[in-house]
């Protein structure tokens, strides 16, 4: 297999579960431990791999509040959105930001430890920045889904019999 | 086997002949297992993709709730032939060359009743699919296994079809793709099984169920070769592809003459195929590929990890290029194949097909199918390493 297909594959495994064993990932792509160990490596490197984390289900019962705030802002000239974009993200209650399609402009993720504190966030850090020309802020209330996995399986049971010829 | 004299048996007496599977036992023991490791399963771990489902629940909704067409759906029959030239070769008309079916089981049935006669021998690789004897059998028709081997990878040589072959030869079917053994035919064995049905005059019927769990580039199927779509039967369905066993759904391709007699039978004794069932395997048709790919990827994967795990462990098989199924050799453990069957279950918990149960010259293989998640089969290849481990020390 050549290394960009091979690269893809192992991409598809780390996504389903970041967990996977370099020697899992070698024994399911029919291919030595040490290329595979080489070629994350090399994602690493290159950013194609940003980072791992786990999918945490909102039965942690973390106090945790979760917000999506819908941004627009005014684009710079030379630069457009990522200047911007960028600077909303060096903020660490931001997990994530998108340019998007639409109605706005910046899809932001924030955390924080509950709903007042993401107020104020908005209110006295995100609203003021130049070139925010306004937000709307969106609480989190139940989590069904994320990153491909639901809750609970979505209640299904997928029994088999237990031998078929 | 017969009834004591005062008692009187309904039972026909060639239903009567028919084997009680040798191994009903061995998976009565498997059922009341509770902790068993099961790769025993042939039909796919993966729930029927969502939006095929939602077409089933949709069709449900509209009152889709009446009898089709004898034949099926056209709209589904349309899509079926547009999908059988695209992806196995083969052109087919789908107002008469079409017909669809309760899964290929009842394709299969259907078939045979309508093409043999009393007497009539059929020729079939084996080990093979545990419906095929008893299928024939019950069109009074006498069922010829012929040996595959491991040597091989377990295609059928046309020497051994041969060797076989008598004056009552009418059919040879085919399956590959294989149930149990995973062998798949290059485009030269296809060629050369063509010319063999032709020179015999034999009707071929090509059961192809695992035909899009194929790992490899495949050859066109052997009905669409030069002179064998007037005598061929392709048989396919949903139950593996799209994983929708339970749906039942399938559908078998020929010349109109051949379909105008499966649908007579067909007409008297299933009427149709449940209508809601024909609108999803209509919905699988249209936009199930990319789901198909991807769980045909998840079986390369495991394929990968059970063959070389077996073969570390000293159970050699051949890397398979088709199906969910490895067919390890268990010689060297000194056991027949029931017995390391039943010991390993017993033992580990672990539950593989004993080969017998495909055929006589299964003995000395397992079937394993890897149908299961990955965890599973690391899981049941550690458990047989240990119990490989037992065997030499014992
Ligand atoms: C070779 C073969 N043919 C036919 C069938 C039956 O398939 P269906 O579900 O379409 O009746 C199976 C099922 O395991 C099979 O392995």
């Amino acid at each position: 297999m050549e290394r960009n297909e091979l690269k893809t594959k192992i991409l598809a495994l780390l996504e389903r579960n970041a967990r996977i064993s370099t020697k899992e990932i070698a024994e399911r792509l029919a291919c030595e431990e040490a290329l595979i160990a080489a070629l994350i490596d090399e994602l690493e490197k290159s950013h194609v791999i940003m980072g791992y984390s786990a999918i945490v289900s909102d039965l942690a019962n973390s106090s945790e509040v979760l917000a999506i705030i819908e941004v627009e802002v005014q684009p710079e000239r030379d630069t457009g959105f990522d200047k911007i974009a960028e600077r909303l993200g060096k903020f660490p209650e931001v997990r994530s930001v998108y340019l998007v399609s639409g109605r706005y402009d910046l899809r932001l993720e924030v955390v924080g430890s509950s709903l007042q504190e993401i107020a104020s966030f908005v209110a006295a850090k995100l609203s003021c920045q130049n070139g925010v020309k306004s937000t709307a802020t969106y609480f989190m209330l139940k989590k069904y889904k994320e990153a491909g996995i639901t809750l609970n399986g979505g209640g299904e049971e997928n029994e088999r019999l237990k031998i078929v010829p | 086997m017969n009834a004591s004299r005062s008692c009187r048996s309904w039972v026909a007496p060639h239903i009567a002949a028919l084997p009680r599977s040798g191994i009903r036992d061995f998976f009565e023991l498997v059922n009341a297992m509770d902790d068993v490791v099961s790769l025993g399963i042939g039909e796919p771990d993966f729930v029927t993709p969502w939006h095929i489902r939602e077409a089933a629940i949709y069709a449900l909704d509209k009152g889709v709730t009446h009898y089709t067409s004898n034949l099926g759906d056209i709209r589904l029959r349309k899509a079926i032939c547009r999908y059988v030239k695209e992806r196995f070769g083969g052109d087919y008309d789908p107002k008469g060359e079409c017909i669809v079916t309760v899964g290929v089981s009842e394709g299969l049935d259907i078939l045979l009743r309508a093409v043999l006669s009393p007497g009539d021998e059929v020729l079939y690789p084996s080990p093979s699919y545990v419906s095929y004897g008893p299928t024939i059998q019950m069109c009074h028709a006498e069922p010829v296994p012929v040996e595959t081997r491991a040597e091989h990878d377990f295609v059928v040589q046309v020497s051994d079809l041969e060797a076989k072959t008598t004056p009552k030869t009418r059919v040879l079917l085919l399956n590959y793709p294989n149930n149990p053994t995973g062998a798949t035919l290059t485009a030269a064995d296809k060629a050369a099984l063509a010319d063999f049905a032709i020179r015999h005059d034999l009707l071929v019927v090509s059961d192809e169920i695992y035909e899009e769990l194929s790992y490899v580039d495949r050859s066109p199927s052997i009905a669409s070769l030069p002179g064998m779509k007037e005598r061929t039967v392709l048989l396919n369905g949903f139950s593996k592809a799209f994983a929708m066993t339970g749906f039942r759904i399938a559908y078998a391709c020929s010349t109109n003459d051949i379909i105008e007699a499966m649908m007579k039978v067909h007409q008297y004794s299933i009427m149709c195929a449940s209508s809601m069932v024909q609108a999803a395997a209509l919905e699988a048709l249209q936009n199930g590929a990319a789901g198909r790919d991807e769980m045909l990827e998840e079986y390369r994967q495991r394929r990968n990890v059970i063959v070389k795990r077996l073969n570390d462990m000293g159970l050699n098989c051949f890397m398979p290029n088709g199906a969910f199924y490895v067919f390890p050799c268990i010689r060297s453990t000194g056991l027949d194949s029931m017995t390391f069957a039943k010991r390993l279950l017993q033992e580990q918990h672990v539950a593989v097909v004993p080969g017998t149960a495909f055929g006589a010259c299964g003995e000395g293989f397992v079937r394993c199918s890897y149908a299961s998640s990955i965890a599973d089969i690391e899981t049941a290849m550690d458990r047989i390493e240990t119990f490989i481990a037992s065997l030499r020390k014992g």
